[in-house]
């Protein structure tokens, strides 16, 4: 019997905003990182067969996905040759806001600075995705996206002090999680 | 003034902690936090935990999908699934 089983019903829970936060370090485009996460989740879906159970299905989907990024900066560099230099504005609502000033200063961090970073995201969501389902929603949603307490009260229907409750639970477990894995 | 007005439980200097990690906990619970942080070592530690927690966060600019961009993934993942099925 192999040691993992497939589930596509819990990718979306368990593993979308693992691939989500990977790809987006990787290619900087939020857009962009959906649909390589899409596609991801498609891929699988048709070579489900494949799967032969002996890693788990996160590491066989970051597998895919890995394959994703490349040929999603091989698309990139064959059109290389065809492009043009494009000075445009991005939209209205941004005008005066140059392609090539939104561009982040490459010289700002160095390779092993970004490097680290990635990792330290890695790392995270490495103990995120040991916390129980509520804990680590409430928590992604307070910590991650920077939601008001009152609209994920909402949202959630759950009280303020219970919100606090649930986010002190976490903070604690990802704090114990991180000593162990990263701050060690 | 009362005693409990300035001096919380190790609970409520921890919730303000938490607050705090959020630029949500006031002036006045921050007093009560500091005050209890100057003599009891177990709210000395968790704030240390805590901080260093939201600094390593911060520091890695995680990122996630919103509810909406999840449920939309989900639908086209179950549409792709009942497809594959049928």
């Amino acid at each position: 019997m192999p040691d993992h089983q497939i589930n596509p019903n819990k990718w979306i829970d368990l593993y979308s905003d693992y691939l989500f936060n990977y790809t987006i370090t990787r290619v900087n485009d939020r857009e962009m990182a959906k649909d390589l996460v899409q596609d991801t989740f498609f891929a699988g879906l048709k070579s489900m067969k494949n799967f032969k159970g002996e890693a788990s299905e996160r590491t066989w989907l970051i597998s895919i996905l890995k394959r994703k990024i490349i040929d999603y900066y091989r698309k990139i560099n064959s059109n290389k040759g065809k492009a043009e230099v494009r000075m445009s504005f991005v939209s209205d609502e941004n005008e005066g806001d140059w392609l090539e000033e939104r561009v982040a200063d490459p010289f700002d961090k160095t390779a092993e600075d970004t490097l680290e970073i990635d990792e330290l995201g890695d790392a995270i969501y490495n103990c995120l995705s040991k916390l129980p389902e509520k804990q680590a929603t409430v928590f992604k949603m307070k910590t991650i996206e920077g939601m008001e307490t009152e609209t994920i009260c909402n949202e959630l229907n759950i009280t303020a002090s219970n919100l606090w409750v649930i986010i002190h639970r976490a903070r604690i477990a990802m704090a114990d999680c991180m000593q162990k894995t990263w701050f060690k | 003034m009362k005693k409990n007005l300035l001096f919380i439980s190790c609970e409520e200097a921890f919730e303000i902690c938490d607050k705090s990690q959020y630029n949500e906990a006031t002036l006045w619970e921050k007093i009560k936090l500091n005050i209890r942080y100057t003599w009891c070592q177990f709210t000395r530690a968790y704030v240390k935990k805590n901080k260093k927690l939201t600094k390593a966060i911060k520091a890695s600019n995680i990122q996630c999908l919103n509810q909406n961009e999840r449920q939309a993934l989900q639908e086209q993942l179950d549409s792709q699934l009942k497809n594959l099925m049928h």
